[in-house]
């Protein structure tokens, strides 16, 4: 079974059953208890919050000293500025985030495609080396992203795939197929192979009895583990920042962070970017919280 | 197999071959820029790599980073789940809220924190100087630069503990703390006895995840740092870039590189078999 936050937070330690007079002394713990919940919550999330109140603000607001936390003017004109260029037209940042998009999007594709399958066989068969093959598909995750740039650039200047959507998304489709089939076996392990053996014994074949009896069963879990790797190759950085240069093909991260630099750093256009730009990524989380624990771990604990 | 084969292809492409590639140019003298034939140098790349007295300081402020940050974010990220899991009320909504900055894409946190941390008109030296505290600056002292690295990677990455053990913590049996309350057993001694070494393996395993990740740490030192001010937050990573991007030692950087990860799976390793051990212990 996989680890699931509603899960989590649906149980817990026993009910409290000492008695009265202790448990008065345990009422004054717990309201410091959630004093610090508090105070710790709000640590965690002001930067945040900050960040999406400068993203409204006017300029001279969100330069003032001491910082201004109430009694700003608010404006749109930050997002606007992220949209539209100042000559009118599009804007760079928004063909960065349609670029986003279109990467993020079809390296998740390619990723699902190779990956479900995959982690199927690697469930279902009988493979040779299973557990080495898995182990070292994993492997693949773990190393510096620094460590591969390196090759993967003189690669790809020798293949013509340098600064090209399609460079970007081979590489984050390989990134994310190791997850893929880690957290897609996991999904696999728990749909009884007798399903498949039944439909098998009424004439289907292998392949027949998957596709109607096994990957309807699997869509939701197919579909958390998308949407990790959406978020995986939305956030991504490190590639995107140096395997791209071109203002058509670079992606959004790499595009928000070119907006710092130089003398002068327009920190409301800053902010408003990022709020764009974290936007999709709260919502998709938010939609596969269930599955938090194993996606963040690459499907490596479950239980 | 028909099914197996693209995926393992992909990464063959995309991973291992890139890798071989990394570990030939080790042992030569090879330049992206330069281009030419590249001589084979055996392994002096690796001693030059070895000896670097440039390579021990990166490695102690990566050693420094790593420990603080993981040791930070293990304290506090067990320190919110516990106090989430003894709340009846409420904890699927607070759960969610702590988990947001682990969502967030490095570039944005490192830009957050860089505004925030700002010296001049930074909210946190705003919110300082209304306390009556001094102005710090954040970004640009050495030894503050360090410190503030520990504190963004902190803030992003408590969430993920918190996760982990939030899951170890509900998962532990309600019978054992009905057994222990009918014993009258103190809340310490419960948690001791009972909800720590429960919860210990899997707290395990979440630090190793945040090692080998912080091990690796590039993003967060570009954006927010740079490395500086000087070469205070120039961690091994952001270093195997400026060896191969700026100065395009390519063979130089690909040995680090192979080092690097050869740092990485020999630490796992370890790690997993003493992990092993405590699971049959």
């Amino acid at each position: 079974m996989a680890v699931s936050v509603d899960e989590a937070v649906s149980t817990g330690p026993a009910p409290d059953h000492t008695p009265a007079a202790r448990r008065l002394g345990g009422r004054g713990r717990s309201g410091l208890e959630v004093a610090l919940l508090i105070v710790l919550a709000v640590v965690m999330l002001f930067p945040v919050l900050w960040m999406i109140e400068t993203s409204i603000k006017e300029n001279r607001d969100v330069y003032a000293i001491p910082a201004k936390f109430f009694g700003f003017d608010v404006t749109i004109d930050h997002f606007k500025d992220v949209f539209v260029a100042p000559g009118g037209g599009r804007s760079a940042l928004s063909v960065a985030f349609l670029n986003s998009v279109v990467v993020a999007g079809v390296s998740t594709l390619l990723a699902t495609v190779l990956g479900v399958p995959a982690a199927w066989a690697y469930a279902r068969f009988a493979v040779r080396a299973k557990k080495d093959q898995l182990f070292f598909i994993l492997s693949t995750r773990f190393m510096p992203p620094v460590v591969v740039v390196v090759p993967i650039f003189l690669m790809y200047r020798q293949v013509g795939l340098i600064d090209s959507k399609l460079g970007l998304i081979l590489i984050y489709a390989a990134f994310n197929v190791p997850f893929t089939i880690w957290m897609m076996k996991g999904f696999v392990d728990e749909v009884p192979a007798e399903y498949e053996d039944a439909a098998m014994l009424d004439g289907y074949t292998r392949l027949q009895a998957f596709w109607r009896y096994t990957l309807p069963l699997l869509v939701p879990g197919i579909a958390a583990t998308a949407v990790f790797a959406l978020i995986f190759s939305w956030n991504e950085f490190v590639f995107a920042i140096f395997l791209t240069s071109s203002d058509e093909v670079r992606t959004a991260p790499p595009a928000i962070a070119g907006l710092i630099g130089g003398t002068t750093t327009d920190w409301g256009l800053v902010a408003a970017a990022s709020v764009v730009f974290a936007l999709p990524v709260l919502v998709f989380a938010y939609l596969v919280r269930k599955h938090l624990v194993a996606g963040v771990t690459l499907g490596a604990v479950r239980r | 197999m028909a099914f197996i084969s693209p995926a393992l292809l992909l990464l063959l492409a995309m991973s291992v071959f890139p890798l071989l590639w990394a570990l030939y140019l080790s042992f030569t003298d090879y330049s992206a820029t330069r281009g030419g034939p590249a001589n084979f140098i055996g392994f002096g790349n690796y001693t030059a790599i070895l000896t670097s007295a440039q390579v021990h300081q990166r490695a102690l402020t990566t050693l420094i980073y790593v420990v603080g940050a993981v040791a930070l974010q293990t304290v506090l990220g067990f320190g919110i789940a516990y106090l989430i899991s003894r709340r009846t009320h409420g904890r699927g909504a607070l759960t969610t809220l702590f988990l947001v900055p682990m969502m967030l894409s490095p570039v944005v946190v490192g830009l957050f924190w860089r505004f925030m941390l700002d010296a001049q008109f930074g909210v946190v030296n705003s919110m300082l100087g209304s306390l009556g505290l001094g102005q710090v600056e954040w970004l640009t002292r050495q030894r503050t630069a360090l410190l503030s690295l520990i504190v963004v990677d902190t803030w992003q990455w408590t969430p993920f503990i918190m996760l982990i053990a939030l899951a170890g913590l509900t998962a532990v049996p309600k019978y054992l703390y009905e057994a222990a309350s009918i014993d009258r057993a103190s809340e310490w001694f419960r948690f001791r006895t009972i909800t720590l070494p429960l919860v210990w393996p899997l707290l395990l395993i979440a630090v190793m995840f945040r090692g080998i990740e912080a091990f690796r740490l590039f993003d967060l030192v570009y954006i927010l740092t740079s490395g500086g001010p000087g070469v205070s937050t120039e961690t091994l990573s952001f270093h195997v870039y400026k060896v191969a991007f700026l100065g395009f030692n390519t063979g130089t950087a690909s040995a680090y590189g192979i080092l690097m990860v050869l740092v990485v799976i020999v630490l796992t390793q370890l790690y997993l078999r003493y992990l092993n051990k405590l699971k049959e212990g």
